[in-house]
């Protein structure tokens, strides 16, 4: 075990992989403009490559390349600059394994950063995870610790379809103990981030944190929550939630987004019809207010979930009455 | 560089698959009105472009690899794909190539080579330079061929791949079949080098690689500047652009009408919207599958009765895939879920 930040973990497991399979391409913008550039170091410019701002191009191109029998792995940065290759993403890539009828595999990666609510103002601060949970063929991953980050981009890699891996941008630097050598984080398995039996929180990428936060506090005063991150969305472990739901039988769902952009309405709505008997309360889902993410700093985290609404919305599961 | 023609027997090759193509084309056509509903959606020919596909993938090599439009129906055909399993595709059927999951307008053959087909105009271009960034690796001179349109040239995915495929020096050639309109507008609507008079090629410019304007209606002519581009990307030099003016003989793609209502192939575009006749009727005299038989026959390589016979083989072979393509049951309801992930 060593102690890395987020965002070495990540290179770690793209370093893993790229070791181990030669068919591994790393490419992206502003990435690899020197020979000492690690990744051009290690493995050469055939696999290695800087590229223009085409995000289209380079998705499509990662397309191309997979259908061809390699692995790419895209350095977008943000997410926002997935929508400028909207139809590549969700329209191209994830299309042709099925409508080649399996005779295709698509084995990329795409990693973009997202929610990165510290001043970057309306554009580049979305997160826009649930956008992209819904579409046949792409699988989504949202790793909130240092040691899922390099799993979860392993298995990314490794993985024979399009894979969409959102990272947060607030947890970039967040420092984690991430086991050494060989790591992989199995897709559609959640995990318990903690147990309790008195209320379930749902919640993804950096809102994980605040929901612990919101735990701990929730704690003092004698309630246990029970926090489960997903990792991965698509596919998504309903099972590890429903099955908290059976033992709290409260639900609190915590969504960086929007409220109708959410992946925390999807979850609201299978536990909603899949686990109905087992509900004391309403489901209850703490959300961004709905508005583009301000500029200024104290309207910003007044946009933003924080642990107090977590709190506040955690004591209203608990106390609601029929 | 110069290309030298193909002798006589691929000359005979090139016209037996322009006859193949053609008579698919009109067999997907006639099943409107003789199998109405039987095809569903929208489907889009290649009559007219015959020329332009075979003389290009004259050129392909085991290895190569093509990618298109949806207007995908010719170029397998020429690369080996059973006509049988193509037609069952566009009826959605069981035994079509890609298991009724993909249709007319994503028809697939990994094992000849035709890795995908794009339904989004201009789509397809960056996986093709992805498909070449491959081949690139592998150091086997291997190349590979992204068919288009002219309406594609208009979209940010020709410009970006153009752009990164010249910088790479990737192993592609874009061949622009350009047929005058992006459905029922015309190239001088849409595209400042038409409506200066300057040929499309021109953007390749933009782009630091070679722009050719070839006739997309004589094969041996496209044959010759789609090898000029090959020898280019088989030597590593990097990609070309060639835009290969064809006329296509149908219109843009079948009318979708309500259900209920027969599903059919109204005329061109040419005539039903800008009143042209004439230019239709001119690219009709023009026909290159009709115009390369007489070149075959007047040059000796074919007589008459011979371009009779493989005309027959072809119209033959096209009604045994109708046949095979209406006997073939649907596909099992769970196929509906099966290949979405690998």
């Amino acid at each position: 075990m060593a102690q890395l930040p987020f965002i070495a973990a990540i290179d770690a497991g793209i370093h893993q992989e790229m070791r181990r399979d030669s068919s591994v391409l790393y490419f992206g913008q502003n990435l690899a403009t020197t020979e000492n550039h690690e990744f051009v170091a290690a493995y050469g410019h055939d696999r290695v490559r800087v590229t223009p701002i085409s995000e289209t191009a380079e998705i499509g191109i990662a397309i191309g390349a997979a259908m061809a029998g390699l692995r790419p792995v895209v350095e977008l940065y943000m997410a926002e600059f997935l929508l400028v290759a909207m139809d590549q993403v969700v329209n191209e890539g994830p299309r042709f394994r099925y409508m080649s009828g399996g005779q295709v595999k698509v084995p990329l990666v795409l990693k973009a950063g997202f929610g990165f609510a510290c001043g970057w103002a309306g554009q580049h601060t979305g997160s826009l995870t649930a956008m992209f949970m819904g579409v046949p063929g792409l699988k989504v991953v949202v790793p909130s610790t240092a040691a899922d980050a390099k799993g979860l981009m392993a298995t990314a890699i490794r993985d024979d379809n399009p894979v969409l891996y959102l990272h947060h941008y607030l947890l970039t630097l967040e420092p984690g103990e991430v086991p050494d050598g060989e790591h992989l984080v199995p897709f559609g398995k959640a995990a318990i981030r903690r147990s309790g039996g008195d209320l379930t929180i749902v919640a993804t990428g950096w809102m994980v944190q605040r929901s612990l936060a919101a735990a701990k506090k929730l704690a003092e005063e004698g309630i246990q929550g029970e926090v489960i991150d997903p990792r991965t969305v698509a596919p998504l472990d309903l099972e590890t939630i429903l099955k908290s739901v059976a033992k709290t039988g409260r639900l609190l769902l915590v969504d960086q987004a929007p409220r109708h952009a959410t992946v925390t309405g999807i979850i609201a709505g299978e536990v909603a019809e899949h686990g109905f008997s087992s509900l004391k309360a309403p489901i209850v889902q703490v959300t961004a207010r709905d508005a583009t993410v301000p500029y200024s700093q104290p309207l910003e985290a007044y946009v933003i979930p924080d642990e107090d609404r977590i709190v506040a919305a955690a004591r209203k599961v608990l106390e609601w009455r029929r | 560089m110069s290309v030298q023609a193909p002798n006589a027997e691929r000359q005979i090759w090139i016209y037996t698959q322009m006859l193949r193509i053609r008579e698919f084309e009109e067999r997907v056509k006639r099943t409107f009105t003789e199998h109405p509903g039987v095809i569903r959606g929208h489907t889009h020919l290649a009559d007219g472009a015959e020329a332009s596909i075979v003389g290009s993938l004259c050129h392909f090599r085991h290895g190569d690899a093509a990618l298109a439009t949806y207007r995908c129906h010719g170029y397998p055909l020429a690369l080996g794909s059973d006509p049988k399993a193509m037609m069952a595709e566009i009826y959605g059927r069981a035994d079509g190539l890609c298991k009724g999951l993909g249709g007319s307008m994503h028809l697939t053959d990994v094992k000849h080579g035709f890795l995908g087909t794009s339904g989004i105009v201009g789509a397809g271009i960056p996986h093709a330079a992805g498909a070449a960034w491959a081949a690139q690796i592998r150091k086997k001179s291997e190349v590979v061929f992204s068919f288009f349109g002219d309406g594609a040239s208009k979209q940010g995915a020709f410009h970006e791949t153009l752009n990164i495929a010249s910088l790479w020096k990737l192993p592609v050639i874009f061949v622009m079949e350009n047929n005058g309109y992006n459905v029922v507008t015309t190239s001088e609507q849409e595209d400042a080098n038409a409506a200066n008079g300057e040929p499309l090629a021109v953007k390749a410019k933009a782009y630091s690689m070679p722009g050719v304007t070839v006739d997309g209606t004589d094969p041996l002519a496209v044959y010759a500047a789609v090898g000029t581009a090959i020898e280019r990307a088989r030597a590593g030099a990097g990609p070309t652009l060639v835009e290969s003016k064809v006329y296509r003989l149908s219109a843009h793609g079948n009318i979708i009408a309500p259900p209920g209502v027969p599903l059919h192939y109204p005329e061109h575009e040419a005539i039903t919207v800008f009143g042209k006749r004439e230019e239709y009727e001119a690219a009709l005299r023009g026909d290159p599958v009709p115009r390369f038989r007489a070149t075959l026959v007047k040059s000796g390589v074919v007589n008459a009765s011979k371009a009779d016979e493989l005309g027959t083989q072809a119209a033959k072979e096209m009604e045994a895939a109708v046949a095979f393509a209406l006997d073939s049951p649907f596909p099992k309801l769970e196929s509906a879920l099966d290949n979405i992930y690998a």
